[in-house]
């Protein structure tokens, strides 16, 4: 395969043809923040938070679907990215109900370790404060929607790793929802294979094993990645 | 150097804060070297005093009382410190929001458990009314400097009044502080 050169915040950097931005940059020891990529399943670019400058593009283009091109100058971390990162941060944080010192995942929170990243000790947004359901219907799992933040992890990885199709979106805009099978209770989805590779995915507290209390959320994000690895290469990398 | 006028005060939150307060233990007596405390739960003084130079302000604002003290709080403080998740983001007082209006809260509470004489508590002038919405501080007034944890550790407080009284502002140490 060809490589490619690029520079990515001023640092020369080799990368494979097909290679996408944001791998070349972590290959280079440079690093994108990112909340709805996770290695082993399909980028959708969903999140904005690995937005780079691209010189010669008008537009900010997602570091994770982006493929390298020969003589490429990237911008990662210029002062315009970082503002606009900390607003989507801070929007996160404002449109739910993200309670970190009652929350399962506090501590192992990717939402909360971003924040604390880019230094938001405050939002300066108004808390919308919706009054949001929580799904403990199924035997192994709770779903709080309050803490979700719809990056889609879940339903990625329940369609293209396990292939069960459970998990969706239903709705649009603020009323968008994760759904189990026709919008039922998870635990009446006849389709759900109780694998837990969603539970595995999610970067908060919104999916969780049943019986977890605050802080006890740790998840082994490298989980998904082998499987997708050993399947597509038949290489069993721990 | 005039002697710095702290103060704290305790809105809707849970107290830990001001015990993280106390765990600095012994540096308290380092701090009262150059501070009065000249308002606080930890002092007796029933009045929020004029000229106060620093005041550490835990709970996010919940009530009618609330309300008028952090008015007065802030008219009478030159730099105002948001101290822990509830003052900054409302945190647990604020998990009341989504249920609706004060008037759903406390049925919620009070009537739906359906307990042997249920009623509304009201005692006008003696029990506060509820705000329909609990808010961070900085939603209400100005605020100079936030202090996130649930509660922010002692060494966390420390370093960040260290800094503060040098004049450095903000602790600077933000990745090492975060809510929760």
């Amino acid at each position: 395969m060809a490589a490619k050169t690029l520079t990515i915040d001023g640092q020369l950097v080799s990368a494979e043809e097909g290679q996408t931005v944001l791998d070349a940059a972590r290959d280079a020891g440079i690093h994108i923040p990112t909340l709805c990529h996770l290695n082993g399943i399909q980028d959708i670019g969903a999140c904005r938070l690995c937005l780079v400058e691209i010189t010669g593009s008008p537009k900010l283009l997602p570091a994770c679907v982006t493929k390298v091109q020969e003589g490429m100058e990237v911008q990662t971390s210029s002062d315009r990215l970082r503002r606009y990162r900390r607003m989507i941060l801070e929007l996160l944080l404002a449109e739910r109900n993200h309670v970190c010192s009652v929350c399962v995942s506090n501590g192992h929170c990717e939402l909360q370790t971003l924040a604390a990243e880019h230094g938001i000790d405050h939002v300066r947004f108004e808390y919308l404060s919706p009054r949001l359901e929580v799904d403990l219907s199924h035997r192994l799992f709770g779903m709080d929607h309050n803490r979700c933040i719809l990056c889609t992890r879940c339903v990625r990885a329940c369609w293209h790793v396990e292939g069960a199709g459970t998990k969706n979106v239903a709705g649009r805009g603020i009323q968008s929802r994760i759904i189990s099978d026709l919008n039922q209770p998870w635990g009446q989805s006849e389709t759900c294979t109780a694998c837990g590779k969603c539970v595995a995915a999610c970067p908060t507290g919104a999916l969780f094993n049943r019986g977890a209390t605050v802080a006890e959320m740790q998840r082994d994000r490298t989980r998904l990645e082998y499987i997708v690895t050993a399947r597509e290469k038949s290489q069993w990398i721990v | 150097m005039d002697r710095l006028r702290l103060a704290t005060v305790w809105f809707a939150g849970c107290s830990g804060c001001h015990m993280s307060f106390l765990d600095m233990d012994e540096w308290l007596v380092e701090l009262a070297r150059f501070a009065d405390v000249v308002y606080s739960p930890f002092v007796d003084h029933k009045q929020y005093p004029e000229n106060v130079d620093v005041c550490l302000v835990e709970g996010a604002i919940a009530n009618t009382d609330n309300l008028e003290l952090l008015c007065r709080v802030r008219a009478r403080t030159r730099t105002l410190v948001a101290f822990g998740d509830c003052a900054i983001t409302g945190n647990v007082s604020a998990m009341r929001n989504p249920l609706g209006s004060a008037n759903h809260v406390l049925r919620r509470a009070y009537l739906d458990p359906g307990n042997l004489r249920p009623a509304l508590p009201a005692e006008p002038g003696v029990v506060p009314r509820l705000l329909d919405r609990v808010l961070p501080v900085h939603q209400v007034v100005l605020v100079e400097h936030f202090l996130p944890g649930c509660p922010p550790s002692a060494p966390q407080i420390r370093q960040f009044l260290e800094n503060l009284f040098a004049g450095h502002g903000q602790s600077g140490e933000c990745a090492k502080v975060r809510f929760g």
